[in-house]
């Protein structure tokens, strides 16, 4: 090509300032644009997947089999429910403040999705690149959700819906105090507010931080289950007591807003647990150094384990198709199990090895972390609402606050006297643990007075 | 960032606005709301200053004014429901207990 | 330029919604307006990198002094008043006295060159990289130059708390203490 010709193509080709300006951005940003968009768009794909486990794991400790009939074991119940709800009937209550009424749902999931943006899911994959208030980013846009609930049970002009909203946002209000105190523990033992330094911190630590603060793990494991409205703090949206609560008046694509941003919730604070306390993406075992081969390929051995046993399950349907299906989810498996397993066999892969075990050991954790959550709803009754205040305010709250005190004078003694770390971890952690106790029993005195005072002998046959 | 300037009407334009929301509104609940706009307009300025001159202290103060808004919209909010337990209103032209 | 877009779309939604707010019949669609223009100005905190101003506008404004006054409208609920005639004149005194304001602070904008020293209209700002992480810097001045400040917040906030706790007390429980 001449060099005239050339000139001409490239004038020809060349950008406005305006679209040049939107190149350079793409180009800056794309793999955050890119992290973004899968999350945006991943997220109410797995929040389904989440209550399909939810319906198995609820059906496995009542000694029944949950959802079986759509796919194999039920694996495309949660489609067939996303298709029922996009084409039910949208419902508008009369007297429903309607813009505020279709403003509600969106606000909470856009809180929920857009707080998930700083988390870091493993050592290269997020969407924000280390910001420099990451944790508090995190917890700060997750509350904005509350604004969804309130606004939503006020817009439903519906009894069941305005107390339930009001219940709701209280407990959330009164939990979200005692979870932060507890974040600021783990905050302390770390020195930073930025996700990929408080694994880091991990790391060079060489411990987790639940084995530095338990306490302080426990505290936000009951505050984030308040969160998230979960049982046994689920009063405003239990069936039997408030119908679904704030949620009441809504149906169809509203209701599955307010129900993807509840399990979007769940899954920002799981993440936010595992980051702080459970290592983030770290290994177990991390700083021993002879288990890195072994434990490096762990994952990718597992997940192929997996496919074995679909192979093996596949041979007991006795439907043709789900044998079809067991058999294409076995395969899927495999092709999981070899992204994971060639980056070892072929070098020049080598760079990704970290960042895929890393994602694997971050959501193996957040996983767990939700299964005690689901665990913890089918076993456990569900706290009255006056119950659930008092254990929030006069039991957690000062908990948290001798938290942070606890964790803040073991740092002292280890830095300043020279005491062995783990020496004044134990003995701020007992300290701590008396202090609950003493807690506890205040609360078992108070509940038994007020009830003993107001008791009424009964009478079976008054009436 | 851009000149101070922009940001000066900014807040200026805000501090208007909650301006003549104090004055204009008859419910109580929406003066209180248009102060907490003029406190805001008012933390766009330090923290517009502390950027300009390098120094936290601007910051620092804005964090002050919001920890003192809230303690405002607390007792505000508590006087407002104690005294709509008594009269019924939350009108501005009707709290006239103390006209002579 | 993208720093111009941001700025203004941040200062177009914030005055656009104090507009509405100051407009709006229901209170509660004002409430909602003022947490409009409260996220507006956050960004505008983010805009001038003051990371931590931004999350604490957030989780403080937004997350709890608007949740308050949502539901204090909400417990207080009046239907009557909205259609009553209202009060003409104040409207008319309070525009006289905000265009008063507003050309007196367009003024002095405008003149600013002629004031002596540097003027209002400042030249320089510290380049954002030499800046020091925000809340570092933050905690460092809160915590040594202000501390006595900060302390007093605190017990202004106490104080706050136990008053509100206090005042929004229905009557019978004080009656049997």
């Amino acid at each position: 090509m001449s060099y005239a010709a050339a000139q001409a193509l490239a004038c020809a080709l060349s950008l406005s300032p305006a679209m040049q300006a939107v190149v350079d951005f793409l180009k800056t940003w794309w793999v955050e644009l890119v992290c973004g968009v899968v999350i945006v768009a991943a997220v109410p794909l797995v929040a389904g997947y989440v209550v399909l486990v939810e319906r198995k794991l609820m059906a496995d400790m009542q000694a029944r089999l949950g959802p079986m009939r759509v796919g194999p074991h039920g694996l495309l119940q949660p489609i067939a429910d996303a298709v029922k709800l996009l084409i039910k009937e949208d419902i508008i209550p009369r007297d429903a403040d309607a813009f505020i009424f279709w403003f509600a749902p969106v606000i909470s999931m856009v809180a929920a999705l857009t707080s998930m943006g700083a988390i870091y899911f493993g050592p290269s994959f997020r969407v924000a690149q280390d910001i420099n208030i990451g944790i508090l980013f995190v917890i700060g846009v997750s509350s904005l959700g509350f604004l969804g609930v309130i606004l939503g049970g006020w817009a439903s002009n519906s009894h069941y819906s305005i107390i339930g909203a009001l219940r709701s946002t209280a407990q959330l209000v009164s939990y979200e105090t005692a979870g932060g105190l507890a974040i600021i523990s783990a905050l302390l033992l770390s020195g930073t507010l930025r996700v990929r330094a408080i694994v880091d911190a991990q790391a060079d630590q060489h411990v987790w931080f639940i084995f530095l603060a338990p306490v302080a793990f426990f505290t936000y494991l009951v505050a984030s289950i308040a969160e998230t409205n979960r049982a046994p703090f689920d009063l405003p949206e239990a069936e039997s007591e408030l119908v679904a609560g704030y949620m009441t008046e809504y149906s169809g694509f509203r209701w599955a807003l307010y129900f993807l941003g509840e399990y979007a919730n769940m899954i920002v604070v799981a993440s936010v647990a595992t980051t702080l306390f459970l290592g983030g993406w770290l290994r177990p075992f991390s700083n021993v150094h002879w288990l890195d081969i072994p434990m490096g390929v762990l994952p990718g051995l597992l997940i192929g384990g997996l496919g074995v046993y679909c192979i093996y399950r596949a041979g007991k349907q006795p439907v043709k198709v789900q044998f079809g299906f067991m058999w294409a989810v076995a395969l899927c498996c495999f092709g999981v199990a070899l992204i994971y397993l060639v980056p070892w066999v072929v070098s020049p892969l080598r760079f990704a090895i970290p960042g895929l075990n890393g994602a694997f050991w971050f959501l193996l954790k957040v996983s767990g972390y939700i299964y005690v959550f689901m665990w913890l709803r089918f076993t456990l009754p569900r706290y009255r609402f006056d119950q659930l205040m008092h254990l929030g305010w006069y039991i957690l709250i000062p908990l948290a606050i001798v938290n942070v005190f606890s964790v803040g004078v073991a740092m002292f003694l280890s830095s300043e006297f020279g005491w062995n770390r783990w020496l004044a971890v134990i003995v701020t952690t007992a300290f701590t643990l008396a202090v609950s106790v003493f807690l506890v029993r205040l609360h078992d005195k108070h509940a038994t007075a007020a009830s003993s005072a107001s008791a009424v002998p009964s009478d079976s046959y008054a009436g | 960032m851009m000149s101070p300037a922009h940001y000066l009407f900014l807040s200026f334009a805000l501090f208007l606005i909650g301006c003549i929301g104090v004055v204009t509104r008859r419910n109580v609940i929406v003066v209180l709301m248009s102060i907490e706009l003029i406190l805001n307009a008012v933390n766009i300025n330090l923290v517009l200053f502390s950027r300009i001159f390098g120094d936290v202290s601007g910051q620092v103060f804005a964090l002050f004014i919001i920890a003192d808004a809230a303690a405002e919209a607390a007792i505000g909010l508590g006087i407002i429901i104690a005294f709509f337990r008594n009269r019924e209103t939350l009108l501005a032209d009707e709290m006239d207990l103390l006209k002579w | 330029m993208l720093d111009s877009i941001l700025f203004y779309f941040f200062a177009g939604v914030a005055v656009l919604s104090a507009a509405l707010m100051v407009t709006r019949r229901n209170a509660l669609h004002s409430a909602v307006c003022l947490v409009s223009t409260l996220l507006a100005i956050a960004g505008i905190f983010l805009q001038l990198r003051a990371e931590f101003l931004f999350i604490t506008q957030i989780i403080l404004y937004v997350g709890g002094i608007m949740v308050l006054f949502i539901f204090v409208i909400m417990l207080v609920r009046l239907d009557a008043p909205i259609h009553q005639i209202r009060f003409r004149m104040q409207r008319f005194v309070a525009f006289l006295v905000v265009l008063a304001l507003a050309l007196e602070g367009v003024v002095i904008l405008l003149l600013a060159h002629k004031l002596p020293g540097n003027g209002l209209l400042i030249q320089g700002s510290a380049p954002a990289d030499k800046l020091p992480p925000n809340s570092e810097a933050l905690a460092k001045s809160l915590f040594s130059d202000y501390l006595l400040p900060f302390e007093i917040a605190s017990v202004l906030l106490l104080v706050a708390m136990v008053g509100a706790v206090v005042m929004a007390k229905s009557r019978k429980r004080t009656s049997e203490s």
